[in-house]
């Protein structure tokens, strides 16, 4: 029997071992406490992402909430112009026109961190090399062949992919800078960061709340646990 | 005024056998008295039964079961109803809890025979109870509309049209329409928060008033009614009220700590309470890459999967579920609890657990041909373990029963032992801080730690000899 046990004990190894693989990601460094940069990664959003992409899950009232700023701040700061503090993060754009244009439409971001993990997003948005086979000129080291531009062209710069040739099978090794952008690499990376941030307060925006509540929870519980304990104690001494 | 209040209950007692219920099933309902951690699970299934009717009715009061506002209704909840993320992540976490629990109760069964003789028809409406639990939940997990939601619904209903000849027609009309869909949604929300509850409701009283005809089985096995005193009352027994109450309300204490470290700090628990795939709004167009039940139905899922034919693989999947309602007559040993069964039965019971975790892992994994053969060994371990029963159990040496209860080292008496075990495991060691004053540290220790995981493997093996 014992034999037995090993034997597929080895084989569950195995098998999860063989399943996984796919593009190592990046880790971003989520601080959701981090309010100014929440505050930098909403305006990032606003400029680059909600041409095309809403974020109908949250309302700039909330924002400002959570953000602890003032509502003529972020409406100033934050929100496009016409936008008012109880609007959702709606999209100018039409799904119609953006069928016709992208052949897709542009998904909604609200929950998007909380389907894909931040270090995907991390990964994703600095994942875009040259492609001269794409109608968009680009293409993605996390989401091949996906429909959307690289709207960070001018920030980022250009990167070529440098391809290896490894069992018969065309693979991107690395992404190199070939043209530097307007940015360095390093305020470029603390750029994607802050919009990643911004994306996971938005796929939940109670997180920080309720992870600070858990705890008096947890004291309230451990209370209640030890008085009962007594309580039982108490009733259980004479039973033998 | 206190007279008038006499009157009053006097009133309706005469009207209503309240004393009378209350002793017959609290006061005066004798339980074992050596009841150990396995028989808090059946009162925390009533318990998270509650918290699910409580959580569930709070949300159908702000959730829409229309395929256009199913998603987004969901999402109002967690962000712009009060508390309503509390309450969400509670009946999401419930369902999960619910499953962990109702696993151990039955386990618990398995165990000390809690099944057999005369025990079969508590049994039974349990696998009822069971069989309740997974429609519940799967027409649940259909109602927040995620593309998990909706293509683990489009999967599970698609099993219907394997059955010959009406197949088709059968999976159309569980539908209502030739694609899950809006009609679906509407069905199964009605499923979910009327008549499954109702018959969930049915069963758990029936359960309960068939358990408290027959008496608690205990972890010896053994009929606490064969030892009275002169007033009839079992010697073993004690009043589950107030000892029980009191004790299963630390049980319950214990476990909304671990439920409420899930809720607050961990509600989608890596992906296995609340599935990634399942924030993506569902998308009649668009099929996931890698379709998973939730943690819960894994096993089940995996039998199905293993076996190479649709039709065959649907009986699978059932047989395994109704291979359970026959064990009360499969097992044939004259014992029922584990402690004085033979090592035949606990080499098996110790193979089925490895071949239902496994299974439960494997549903989880994409299909890769590795993994669809292992599953297919853990199937055959997990009908053996069934099927085979009436002969392992039969042939198997019993040990001698005793007359009586045995007492068992408590929780409470082995603490002395697990620091015991901590000091073994670890070394401690004194420096200085920086501050000048003596600090001890811990520190793992290599040989400590391998000859108690060789003292574990030995006793594993001893006991199940």
């Amino acid at each position: 029997m014992k034999t037995i046990i090993t034997t597929l004990l080895l084989l569950l190894s195995l098998s999860a071992h063989a399943s996984g693989g796919d593009v190592k990601l990046e880790s971003a460094d989520i601080d959701l406490s981090d309010t100014a940069s929440l505050e930098r990664g909403a305006k990032h959003y606003v400029t680059y992402c909600l041409g095309c992409h809403a974020a109908k899950h949250i309302r700039y009232k909330r924002i400002a909430l959570d953000l602890h700023l003032d509502e003529s701040e972020i409406l100033k700061n934050v929100a496009p112009q016409g936008a008012g503090i109880y609007d959702q993060m709606h999209s100018a754009m039409n799904g119609h026109d953006a069928e016709k244009w992208f052949g897709t439409t542009p998904p909604d971001l609200s929950l998007i961190a909380r389907s894909r993990g931040a270090d995907w997003l991390y990964s994703y948005l600095k994942g875009f090399y040259a492609d001269k086979s794409k109608p968009t000129g680009v293409n993605n080291l996390v989401f091949k062949d996906v429909a959307m531009p690289n709207v960070f062209w001018q920030q980022q710069g250009t990167q070529t992919a440098v391809i290896k040739n490894i069992d018969g099978h065309d693979v991107v090794a690395e992404l190199k800078l070939e043209q530097p952008g307007q940015m360095s690499p390093k305020e470029f990376d603390h750029m994607v960061n802050d919009l990643v941030n911004f994306l996971v307060y938005v796929g939940e925006p109670v997180q920080l709340e309720r992870q600070a509540m858990g705890k008096y929870v947890l004291f309230f519980l451990l209370m209640i646990i030890a008085l009962a304990y007594l309580l039982k104690k108490e009733y259980w001494k004479d039973v033998h | 005024m206190k007279q008038r209040l006499n009157q009053c209950s006097e009133w309706f007692l005469e009207r209503f056998p309240l004393s009378d219920l209350w002793n017959e099933h609290m006061a005066h309902y004798y339980a074992p008295k050596n009841f150990n951690i396995w028989y808090f699970f059946g009162s925390l299934a009533l318990f998270v039964l509650v918290n699910q009717f409580i959580t569930g009715i709070l949300l159908t009061m702000n959730y829409k079961p229309d395929a256009k506002l199913a998603f987004d209704s969901v999402e109002y909840i967690m962000r712009d109803v009060q508390w309503g993320w509390l309450v969400r992540y509670m009946h999401s976490t419930g369902a999960s809890a619910f499953f962990i629990v109702v696993y151990l109760h039955m386990f618990r069964g398995l165990l000390y025979g809690s099944f057999k003789q005369p025990r079969e028809l508590i049994w039974i409406f349990g696998m009822l109870i069971f069989v309740c639990l997974m429609a519940e939940a799967f027409m649940g997990y259909l109602l927040p509309w995620g593309q998990m939601s909706y293509w683990g619904a489009q999967v599970i209903i698609s099993l219907f049209s394997a059955i010959p000849v009406i197949g088709d027609e059968l999976s159309l009309w569980v539908r209502g329409d030739y694609v899950v869909s809006d009609a679906t949604l509407n069905r199964f929300f009605a499923f979910h928060v009327i008549a499954v509850p109702l018959v969930l409701l049915i069963l758990v009283f029936l359960h309960i008033v068939a358990l408290h005809e027959v008496g608690s089985n205990n972890p010896d096995g053994i009929e606490i009614k064969e030892n009275t005193n002169w007033q009839g009352r079992p010697l073993d027994g004690i009043p589950f009220h107030p000892y029980y109450t009191v004790k299963d309300i630390v049980g319950v204490g214990v476990f909304m700590f671990f439920f409420a470290v899930v809720i607050f700090y961990m509600p989608e628990m890596g992906g296995f309470f609340l599935e990634h795939a399942n924030f993506i709004p569902a998308d009649p167009l668009k099929t996931p890459e890698h379709i998973a039940p939730v943690w819960y139905f894994t096993p089940f899922y995996a039998i199905l999967r293993a076996v190479p034919d649709k039709f065959a693989g649907v009986i699978a999947m059932g047989g395994a579920i109704v291979v359970l309602f026959i064990l009360p007559w499969l097992d044939r040993s004259p014992v029922k609890s584990i402690r004085y069964r033979g090592g035949m039965f606990k080499k098996a019971l110790l193979l089925f657990v490895i071949s239902f975790i496994g299974l439960g892992y494997l549903g989880t994994q994409p299909a890769t041909p590795v993994a669809t053969n292992i599953a297919r060994i853990f199937t055959a371990v997990y009908f053996g373990f069934f099927l085979l029963m009436p002969l392992y159990t039969r042939w198997e040496k019993t040990k001698q029963l005793p007359e009586r209860l045995t007492e068992q080292r408590t929780l409470e008496d082995r603490i002395p032992d697990a620091i015991a075990l901590f000091d073994e495991v670890t070394i401690a060691e004194q420096s200085t801080n920086a501050a000048g004053a003596t600090v001890t540290q811990r520190r793992p220790n290599p040989a400590g730690i391998k000859a108690v995981l060789f003292r574990f493997v030995k006793n594993l093996k001893e006991s199940l000899d």
